[in-house]
C-alpha cells in the first residue's frame, strides 16, 4: 500500500492508468496521485480540458485520456510532482518519458543517465531528449528521457552520475 | 518607549502578514511585531510549490508567497513593524505589553486590540544521547539551508514522515546532501503521498513502525541505531540495527506558541490534535478574552494555507470587533471561511475537524 512505503504499485493506479490501447495510440499524461488531499492546480492546467474540473478542493485528478495529447504542460502546474507523461511508440524501440526534474547538475541533452523506478532503484539507462522550461514555473523542469519500451510504466527518474 | 495602537499583531508570518494587510485597508492604527530581523516567517524557507488552491497561492513556492504578502503589508502606512522584535509579556492591570527590540530597546505598547499569530515551536524527542552536536530540529535544518545557504551536514537520517519531514528531506537533497533514511514510528507514512513518492524515486527508504534508540557518537553525531516498534508502540528488542550519519534531523511535531495567551488571560485548552494548549475561540477567532484574537499555527497546528485564511479572517474579525465594517471585507472573510471549510473536509482534515470541535465554542 502506497501509505505504508511512500510508492505506489501499478494496479493502485486502477482506472487511472492509460489502456494498453491508449498508451499504444501517442502520449498520454499519467496522473500518480491518489491520496485526497486539498489541491487543485492541476484542474486548470490542460489547455484540452483533459483533466476534469474538481468538484470539491479535495478531490484527486480524474483524466480524460481520449482529450489528452500528451503535451506536458500539466507536469510543471502539479504541485506535488506527481504528473507524467508516457509516449509508449516514440520510436521502434524507444518510449518516452517526460518527467518533473527539481535537481542540480540539470540534465544534458543527449547525455544518458540511469533510469530509476519509484523506489530509486536503478532499472536501465534512458537518454535525455529535451530539457524543457515552462516560463511560469523556470526552476522545475520538465525532462524528456527516451527509454527501452518495456519500462515506460516503471521509469520515473534519472540518476546523474552514476550511469554504468 | 511607550505606543499607543489600536491593533497589535504578534508574529510577521503567514497568518499576521494576512491579518496586518485585512487591518491596513481599515485604516486603524495597527503595530506588527516580528521576532525576526525580516517578515514572512516560515514562508522564507519554504522551497517548495504550495498545494491548496490558486486563490491560496498553490503552484507558488512558499518564499515567493511570503514576499507577496510582506510587499503588501508594507505598501500600507498605518502599519508600523517592529522587526528584530521580542513580545515579551503582558501586564493585564494597565494593559501593557512589553516587547524588546534588539536587545536594546524595550517599548511599552498599549492596545485596544491584539491578534496572537505567534506559531510554533518543534517538539524535541527522547532518546540515549540525544544532545550531541549533530541532532537538529527540522525547522532549525531549513533556517541553516534555506536562510543561510549553511549544510549541516553530509549523511543526514530523518526521524519522522510528516510534511515537514518528506519536505527538509527533499530539500536536504537539493542542497547536495544524502539522505540516508527516513524513519517513522507510526504504520504508514505522515505526510502527503506525492512528497513521500518524490523523496522514494530518489531512492531515500521510509521506514515505518521504527525509532530511534540512541544516537552514537561522543564529540559529534557518528551515526544512530534504529529499532522496531510493535502495534503498542513499544520497542522490540532484537531488533536494533546502527545506520552511520553525521546529522539526525528530528521532525516530530510541533507546539503552539500559547505562552502570552496565558498571560492575556484566554482560557485554554489542552487538544493533542491541535498540537498542544490553544485558546478557546468562537468562529470569529475571538478566545474567551474579547480583545484578543488568534490565527495560525498558535490557533492549533496546520498548514500554512490555513494560517493564510485564518489571518485575513482574524483581521477582519478585530476590525468589526472596533465598529469597522464593510461589505467587501464581510465577503472577503466568508470566501475564507468557506476555503477553511473546503480544506479541511478531505479525509487529510479529519484530525483537524476533530480537535477543532472540541475548542470552538459556536462552531458552526
Amino acid at each position: 500500500m502506497y501509505k505504508d512505503k511512500g510508492f505506489l504499485e501499478l494496479e493502485e493506479l486502477g482506472t487511472r492508468l492509460p489502456s494498453e490501447n491508449r498508451l499504444e495510440n501517442g502520449p498520454v499524461a499519467v496522473i500518480e496521485c491518489i491520496q485526497e488531499i486539498p489541491c487543485n492546480p492541476c484542474q486548470d492546467a490542460c489547455p484540452k480540458g483533459a483533466i476534469k474540473k474538481f468538484e470539491h478542493i479535495n478531490d484527486t485528478p480524474e483524466i480524460n485520456m481520449d482529450l489528452c495529447n500528451g503535451c506536458g504542460l500539466c507536469i510543471s502546474a502539479c504541485p506535488g510532482l506527481a504528473i507524467f507523461i508516457v509516449w509508449k511508440n516514440y520510436s521502434e524501440n524507444e518510449a518516452l518519458i517526460k518527467i518533473p526534474y527539481e535537481l542540480l547538475p540539470i540534465p544534458t541533452e543527449g547525455a544518458q543517465y540511469s533510469l530509476l523506478d519509484r523506489t530509486g532503484e536503478i532499472i536501465g539507462i534512458g537518454r535525455v531528449v529535451k530539457v524543457q522550461t515552462v516560463k511560469t514555473n523556470p526552476k522545475s523542469k520538465t525532462v524528456w528521457i527516451a527509454i527501452p519500451k518495456p519500462l515506460c510504466m516503471e521509469a520515473r527518474n534519472i540518476r546523474i552520475g552514476e550511469c554504468k | 518607549m511607550q505606543s499607543r495602537y489600536d491593533v497589535v499583531i504578534i508574529g510577521g508570518g503567514p497568518a499576521g502578514l494576512c491579518s496586518a494587510i485585512s487591518l491596513g485597508k481599515t485604516g486603524l492604527s495597527v503595530l506588527l511585531i516580528e521576532r525576526d530581523p525580516f517578515l514572512g516567517g516560515q514562508l522564507v524557507k519554504q522551497t517548495h510549490m504550495f498545494f491548496g488552491s490558486k486563490e491560496q497561492f498553490a503552484g507558488t513556492r512558499g518564499f515567493q508567497i511570503g514576499t507577496k504578502l510582506t510587499e503588501q503589508t508594507m505598501s500600507f502606512h498605518n502599519i508600523t513593524i517592529l522587526l528584530d522584535t521580542i513580545a515579551s509579556g503582558y501586564y493585564p492591570e494597565e494593559n501593557i505589553l512589553l516587547a524588546l527590540q534588539n536587545d536594546t530597546i524595550l517599548h511599552r505598547i498599549s492596545f485596544k486590540k491584539i491578534i496572537l499569530a505567534t506559531g510554533a515551536s518543534e517538539k524535541f524527542l527522547l532518546f540515549e544521547n540525544n544532545a550531541i552536536p549533530g541532532i537538529f530540529g527540522a525547522g532549525a535544518v531549513q533556517t541553516l539551508m534555506n536562510v543561510f545557504g549553511v549544510l549541516p551536514g553530509k549523511e543526514v537520517v530523518m526521524v519522522g514522515s510528516g510534511n515537514i519531514g518528506l519536505i527538509v528531506s527533499y530539500q536536504l537533497i537539493q542542497a547536495g546532501a544524502h539522505v540516508k533514511a527516513i524513519i517513522e514510528a507510526a504504520p504508514t507514512v505522515g505526510g502527503y503521498f506525492v512528497h513521500a513518492a518524490k523523496i522514494r524515486r530518489l531512492g531515500v527508504p521510509i521506514f515505518t513502525k521504527t525509532t530511534i534508540k540512541r544516537a552514537i557518537g561522543n564529540e559529534n553525531v557518528e551515526g544512530v541505531e534504529l529499532i522496531d516498534m510493535d502495534e503498542k508502540w513499544n520497542m522490540v528488542a532484537g531488533t536494533e540495527r546502527q545506520v552511520k550519519c553525521d546529522t539526525l534531523c528530528l521532525s516530530v511535531g510541533l507546539s503552539p506558541l500559547s505562552e502570552l495567551l496565558y498571560q492575556l488571560r484566554c482560557e485554554m485548552k489542552y487538544i493533542p490534535e491541535l498540537g498542544g494548549s490553544v485558546a478557546i475561540r468562537d468562529v470569529t477567532l475571538k478566545t474567551t478574552n474579547p480583545n484578543v484574537f488568534i490565527a495560525g499555527d498558535v490557533a492549533g497546528i496546520e498548514e500554512a494555507s490555513s494560517a493564510m485564511l485564518e489571518g485575513t479572517i482574524a483581521g477582519i474579525s478585530t476590525a468589526e470587533s472596533l465598529g469597522i465594517h464593510n461589505i467587501e471585507s464581510k465577503k472577503i472573510k466568508e470566501e475564507a471561511n468557506q476555503f477553511l471549510e473546503a480544506m479541511r473536509a478531505g479525509v487529510i482534515g479529519e484530525k483537524i475537524r476533530y480537535g477543532l470541535s472540541k475548542v470552538e465554542g459556536s462552531h458552526v
